[in-house]
């Protein structure tokens, strides 16, 4: 009977990591179809890029530009220097730079959209395509130092994503507050809307995964969920303060994925370590077995990397794609179909908001119940 | 590339701002609101079964009277059946009682008659005999008066004494 429960456990686990895996071999390949066909354009938009800028002075002096919708939509989805308001209008954001010299601090709006140079303490700067190069002595662009320095500036994502986390701390510590003015009473005004997500989180997706030891991880779970999703929403504002592809940007889904890589592996218990490097194989199996765990580790959380920023990257995309149809028609008459489109998208984003949060919060809770599940 | 390069600026800044983010919610936000949440489950499912413990006392209270009266009930019949029980013997008692001394009576009486009787018997018996012998001294007296009837008796008495 004992042996029977083991049996039905491990076939359970089977059909439970085949599931995982084919649905990440399915969301991989999708993203990845995504990722080529997004990125296959930027390579030819770049190597185009010179014509475009050179040929840009003598098109706006006509008054006249041509719309590339390949560029506008990989301008938005990409970082940048300046926050878009609105027209010419732009918000210049702070530029840090890290020099073998030392710190470099200056405003963006020296580089006047990047049609002015900017001199500063140790180089000359300029911004090309977005990227902060150090123009050498002779006037052109230095690659070699270029190279040497690390661009730390607040940029648009880093400044929607601390306007999210200003709004996340307004409102999670007032509603704290109000847990405390009104103690063993129900909740009220936004704790009730608050609560219920909490709630949601602990029960559905930290007890089931973890078990009894989850209230340790619920503090980093919490952060993860709301964090994501103040980030999704935001970026689904299509103006300021919103608008940025904070959760649809690479490097802010590698700090999160690598959160949950370290929170893992540092829980980890001696089953879960044992399951890696003494897996219950025959021993000629490990040279296979023990690569295949070891590559497990990181495969995980790069699954949710890759995941998060793909859908999020996707959404933006296709929504500008559907406003840039209008533009590359250029008649009025495509709007309301563009405008539907846009209206089903926004919604359905809405509901991948929210989605991605969870599916990253449960995900990271799986892991983490993986690796502080006691065997019997 | 570019889109899946992640730029060291923003992942300095995620990884600062995220792990700011995690300590500040943890310590002004997470731990009072979890708290809560799970003082109120806590006062609540007291309350609960607080509520459960007092339906339970109040069935056993209920079922406690209806025992009691029950038992009340068993206890009253039990007395009035006593009670019927002793005064049924003592009227029994009485009964017999009053018989026994009635009947002593009633012997006591009885012989009182007898004894009546007989003294009454035996004084009559007295005057009977005082009273044939006198009226027998009188027939004599008168029957003797003559000579032949005197005669006659005695050959009377004599015939009588042959036959003997």
């Amino acid at each position: 009977m004992d042996c029977n429960q083991v049996f039905v456990s491990k076939v359970k686990r089977l059909i439970v990591v085949f599931t995982l895996l084919i649905a990440f071999l399915s969301i991989k390949i999708d993203t990845f179809a995504q990722v080529d066909s997004a990125v296959v354009p930027v390579d030819s938009v770049v190597a185009g890029s010179a014509e475009a800028v050179s040929g840009e002075h003598g098109a706006a002096k006509h008054g006249e530009e041509k719309f590339e919708p390949t560029k506008v939509i990989m301008e938005h989805i990409a970082d940048s220097h300046m926050w878009h308001l609105w027209g010419h209008t732009s918000l210049p954001l702070p530029v840090i730079l890290y020099t073998a010299n030392g710190l470099e601090v200056f405003s963006s709006g020296n580089f006047h959209h990047g049609e002015h140079d900017y001199n500063g303490k140790y180089n000359n700067y300029r911004l090309e395509e977005d990227h902060i190069k150090v123009v050498g002595a002779d006037g052109k662009i230095d690659e070699e130092a270029s190279k040497s320095v690390l661009d730390f500036s607040i940029t648009k994502n880093v400044a929607a994503m601390f306007v999210a986390i200003f709004v996340i701390l307004v409102i999670f510590i007032s509603v704290a507050a109000s847990y405390r003015k009104r103690v063993g009473k129900a909740p009220k005004g936004l704790q009730s809307f608050v609560e219920p997500i909490i709630v949601f989180v602990r029960d559905d997706i930290a007890k089931p995964n973890i078990g009894h030891k989850y209230a340790k991880f619920m503090p980093y779970l919490l952060t993860t969920f709301f964090f994501i999703l103040f980030n999704n929403l935001f970026g689904l504002i299509p103006i300021f303060p919103g608008g940025a592809n904070v959760t649809g940007n690479i490097a802010l889904t590698f700090v999160m994925a690598l959160g949950t890589l370290i929170i893992v592996n540092i829980n980890g218990n001696k089953y879960y370590w044992k399951h890696i490097f003494k897996p219950d194989v025959p021993f000629w199996l490990y040279p296979i077995m023990i690569p295949v765990e070891l590559i497990g580790i990181i495969s995980k959380p790069f699954a949710l990397m890759v995941r998060l920023f793909a859908n999020i990257t996707a959404g933006h995309i296709i929504v500008l794609s559907l406003i840039s149809l209008i533009f590359i028609f250029e008649t009025l008459a495509i709007a309301p179909v563009s405008v539907a489109f846009v209206l089903f998208m926004d919604v359905l984003e809405l509901l991948v908001a929210f989605l991605q949060a969870f599916i990253f919060t449960l995900l990271t809770a799986l892991f983490i119940g993986m690796a502080v599940e006691e065997h019997h | 590339m570019e889109l899946v390069t992640p730029s060291i600026g923003l992942v300095f800044w995620t990884s600062i701002a995220f792990i700011c983010l995690l300590i500040l919610l943890r310590k002004f936000a997470w731990k009072p609101i979890l708290g809560a949440i799970h003082e109120r489950e806590q006062s609540i499912d007291e309350a609960l079964n607080k509520a459960e413990l007092a339906k339970q006392e109040m069935a056993r209270l209920t079922s406690q009277n209806q025992d009691l009266m029950q038992q009340a009930r068993a206890e009253r019949d039990e007395i009035l059946k006593e009670a019927k029980t002793l005064k049924d013997g003592i009227l029994n008692e009485a009964k017999k009682q009053a018989q026994v001394e009635g009947a002593k009576l009633i012997e006591k009486a009885k012989i009182e008659i007898e004894n009546q009787k007989k003294a009454a018997l035996a004084e009559v018996k007295d005057q009977v005999s005082t009273l044939s012998l006198e009226i027998a001294e009188r027939v004599l007296r008168t029957q003797l008066d003559d000579k032949t009837k005197q005669e006659a008796l005695v050959a009377n008495l004599l015939k009588d004494v042959e036959l003997n």
